[in-house]
């Protein structure tokens, strides 16, 4: 667009007062043309992190990233290339996309309003101009012809302009709610961004690993990882708590992933408040449990060996089921458990639980991901394994301080228990014994506020959207001249969708206005 | 029947499906052939000599009803999938189904839409592409039938498949015809020979939008309204930015690109075919690129889909 060249005597040519520039970049910015160029950065906008690891997605994933590249980190951490859905370039493209459509919407509503209270136009000079239109010629008289005609397109839902006196055609409109349904679905999109953004800000995200038979409470203590949106109140936080009662799975044989985990089960005992009865509920895989506003999800499961720990005057000084994470399909599963110090030294142990082993030169392979045999395997350390230091991870030792025990032939000691069996450590330090296996789940549960404003804004749209694309809006015109002895009439057709074919319309039409003719002439 | 059987009956409906769609495209190459040289005027070849309008009318006709032969195998070989299953299942539950599912859809699709808008001339394009595409299923993705995993089993995965794959099916050939509208952009009207049987360019972008139209709001119901529901019931979380989602909006986002250029000035036409052609180039790229190249998707169709492991 070029500045406006009127000239003053106060500034230059091409000069702007503030409010005209303010207009020009409002009337740029609520453009078709820079909506579709939003429209396409934020298309692009999205594509890095789809493939930069995202912090809000997995964190535990980006940072192993981040240590894989160091030189490349600080630089992206800049841009911020690791949480891109909530950086400030992306905010800005869809806020701008967002002001883009508002100002589009608000004026095209006015638009449409006085539109729909407009008759429609009178008929161009001359029909045969319109790219398609038809002409035949009848023995009826004008008025006939656009009488029937009248008729035939109130018949089909057009809207005419009332008759007037002399006119020799008609004009009919069609297709009104087009508009209705196009703004709609801009509309519903901002609704849809405000329930979505309302998610976001408002809710929270929270994971806890509970073995069987032991109760959670809804309080921020027991998550093991608690991810709250910017405006979280803990406030919010339901007041209920449940029993992760007993597990199952099924377990099936496919002929070539082998044997895959079905049906997982958790049976729950919860109560919504300290105070109210007891119910039950069998979470499972794509069916939450609703406790007021919170969802809770059944997500993950997994094996928790039963260890006990004796230190080396015989106290037990560890035992109970630790929560192994599996590595893969097989339920070969990894973990630690530390026992706490005591006066023989600390102990640590670090390794791998199979649910059904073999062991195959000497060294265990899972065979089955069901627990039919299952043994665990660890390496054993002791001395300083920082047990003191808060903040520990439970899935990682730290072995920076430490010394790894060692068998008499020099080589790290590894402690393959079966189910059931007891290992001593050398130099006094105590025994370990595998005394048994419990499941563990893992739990989700989410807070999220206006899904169902997101959820009401999407289906909106749909249906604007199917309006938008489906209701063809045209207008017709029938004009009837008489010429000599007979009526030439001609008739044209507009679509105003840019999608429309109106040929069939215009050929439907005349064949009807033309066959009344001929069942006259009969 | 027993599961294997099924399995057995599937895999035979493929080939064979495949060697009809070969002989539909052969019949239709014979009939684009017997058009050439002496000016075949406008559909059909008004003014060829008779004997050749005659050769052109009976394979058109004949590659037509092979076509619709292969379009029920290839049903067939779905149903054996479906069906080959314990417990029964439908037919997309990793990337070889889908890869069949979506050929099936063009296929069908083209039938259905073959009189509506005059596609007649698209055949040997829809008939390559399908046949190469299956051709590529059965060569790399093949896989044997296997249950769902938990998080797939759930009849959100049945609605949310088919709309997904019937979105694809039309956004595919909503592509073809854009991408011959720029080749037509590039060479021109032909008034004689198989190139004059092209429709022009105004009926091309007609018939490509219309198709997009039918293809965006079954899209925009798969992936944004089955697609969350079924996440927030699975992973908790309606929508998680998940690569697979991303590139699902980045698809949405470039057909409502799409639609909006076939009404802006400077947009029309050539730059609007243009980015329906990225809209594909995305959409394929999810499919394929996203399945094989991303380790951080839990849309994991591609390998043994641990969507139930949990990372630390
Ligand atoms: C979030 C951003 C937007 C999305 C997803 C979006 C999506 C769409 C879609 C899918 C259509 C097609 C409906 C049809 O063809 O009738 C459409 C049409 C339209 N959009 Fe948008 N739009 C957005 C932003 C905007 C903005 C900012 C403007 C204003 C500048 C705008 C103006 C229009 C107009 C005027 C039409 C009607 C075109 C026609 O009549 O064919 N849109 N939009």
């Amino acid at each position: 667009m070029t500045a406006p060249t009127r000239p003053t005597r106060e500034r230059r040519a091409g000069e702007l007062t503030p409010r005209e520039l303010g207009r020009w970049l409002w009337r740029q910015l609520t453009s078709m043309r820079t909506a579709l160029i939003l429209l396409l950065m934020l298309a692009l906008a999205s594509v890095p992190g789809s493939i930069i690891p995202q912090e809000g997605v997995d964190s535990v994933k980006t940072s192993r990233w981040q240590n894989d590249h160091p030189d490349l980190t600080p630089i992206y951490e800049k841009l911020g290339l690791f949480s891109v859905y909530d950086s400030a370039w992306f905010s800005a493209i869809y806020i701008l996309l967002m002001v883009s459509l508002v100002g589009c919407i608000i004026p095209r509503t006015f638009h449409y309003l006085r539109a729909i209270r407009a008759a429609p136009p009178a008929a161009p000079r001359n029909l045969t101009r319109l790219p398609d239109h038809a002409s035949y010629e009848t023995s009826e008289t004008v008025d006939d012809v656009l009488t029937r005609a009248r008729a035939a397109l109130r018949d089909r839902g057009y809207r005419l302009r009332p008759a007037e006196d002399g006119s020799d055609a008609v004009s009919a409109e069609r297709g009104y709610l087009r508009e209705v349904g196009n703004l709609l679905f801009h509309l519903s999109v901002v609704v849809v961004l405000v329930g979505f953004a309302m998610g976001g800000l408002f809710g929270y995200r929270g994971g806890v690993i509970l073995v069987e038979g032991s109760t959670f409470t809804n309080n921020l203590t027991q998550y093991d990882d608690f991810e709250p949106g910017k405006l979280f109140a803990a406030e919010k936080m339901g007041a209920f708590s449940f029993t992760f009662d007993k597990f199952d799975v099924e377990w099936q044989a496919t002929p070539s992933r082998g044997v895959m985990a079905r049906a997982f089960n958790a049976d729950l005992t919860y109560r919504e408040t300290p105070d109210s009865p007891e119910e039950t509920y069998d979470l499972r895989v794509n069916h939450p449990l609703s406790i007021g506003d919170t969802d809770v999800f059944l997500i993950g499961h997994g094996y928790a060996p039963v260890i006990t720990i004796t230190d080396g005057n015989g106290v037990t000084i560890f035992s109970g089921p630790v929560p192994f994470l599996p590595q893969d399909q097989t339920f070969l599963s990894f973990g630690v458990v530390k026992a706490p110090d005591s006066e023989t030294g600390q102990i640590g142990l670090e390794g791998l639980f199979y649910p059904t082993f073999e062991f195959l030169e000497g060294n265990p392979v899972t065979v089955y991901p069901n627990d039919l045999k299952p043994l665990v395997s660890m390496l054993v350390y002791t001395g300083d394994l920082g047990l003191e230091t808060s903040a520990q991870s439970v899935f990682a030792l730290d072995k920076t301080n430490a010394t790894q025990v060692m068998q008499d032939n020099g080589k790290p000691l590894r402690l393959d228990l079966d189910l059931g069996e007891s290992a001593t450590l050398p130099d006094g330090l105590g025994t370990v014994s595998f005394d048994g296996v419990k499941p563990w789940t893992r739990i989700q549960l989410s807070q999220t506020p206006g899904k169902r404003i997101a959820l009401v804004g999407v289906v909106l749209a749909l249906v604007g959207l199917l309006g938008s694309l489906f209701i063809r809006p045209r207008r017709v015109w029938v004009r009837a001249r008489r010429s000599g002895d007979v009526t030439i009439v001609e008739v044209a057709a507009l679509d105003r969708s840019g999608g429309g074919d109106v040929v069939p319309v215009l050929e439907e039409l005349v064949t009807e206005l033309q066959a009344h003719q001929g069942k006259e002439n009969a | 029947m027993t599961d294997a059987a099924w399995e057995t009956l599937s895999d035979q409906a493929v080939a064979a499906a495949g060697v009809v769609y070969f002989l539909a495209l052969l019949a239709h190459l014979v009939e684009w052939a017997s058009l050439r040289e002496t000016g075949g005027e406008g559909d059909g070849g008004a003014d060829l000599p008779p004997v050749r309008r005659q050769r052109v009318a009976m394979f058109g006709r004949l590659g037509l009803l092979l076509t619709a032969l292969a379009c029920a195998v290839h049903f067939v070989s779905l149903l054996g999938r479906g069906l080959a299953a314990d417990p029964n299942r439908v037919p997309w539950g990793n990337m070889y189904e889908f890869t069949l599912s979506g050929t099936f859809v063009v296929t069908l699709m083209y039938l259905v839409l073959y009189r509506k808008f005059s596609l007649a001339w698209m055949a040997p394009l829809i008939l390559a592409f399908v046949l190469s595409t299956l051709m590529v299923a059965v060569i790399w993705l093949h896989s044997e039938v296997t249950p769902l995993t938990e998080a797939l089993n759930s009849y959100w995965l049945v609605i949310h498949v088919v709309s997904a794959v019937i979105a694809t099916g039309a956004f595919t050939i909503g592509g073809i015809l854009s991408a011959v509208y720029l080749v037509k952009d590039r060479r021109g009207d032909a008034t004689s020979g198989p190139w004059a049987r092209v429709p022009s360019q105004a009926i091309l972008d007609r018939v490509s939008y219309r198709i997009h139209a039918f293809g965006f709001p079954v899209w925009t119901f798969a992936v944004l309204i089955t697609g969350p529901i079924w996440a927030h019931e699975a992973w908790s979380s309606y929508w998680n930015w998940d690569p697979k989602e991303v590139w699902a909006f980045i698809t949405w986002v470039v057909y409502a690109a799409y639609l909006h250029a076939r009404s802006t000035a400077g947009w029309k036409g050539r730059n609007a075919a243009i980015v329906a052609l990225v809209g594909l180039a995305t959409l394929w790229f999810n499919f394929v690129g996203i399945n094989f190249f991303s380790t951080n998707s839990q849309h994991s169709y591609a390998e043994g889909a641990p969507a139930f492991v949990v990372e630390p």
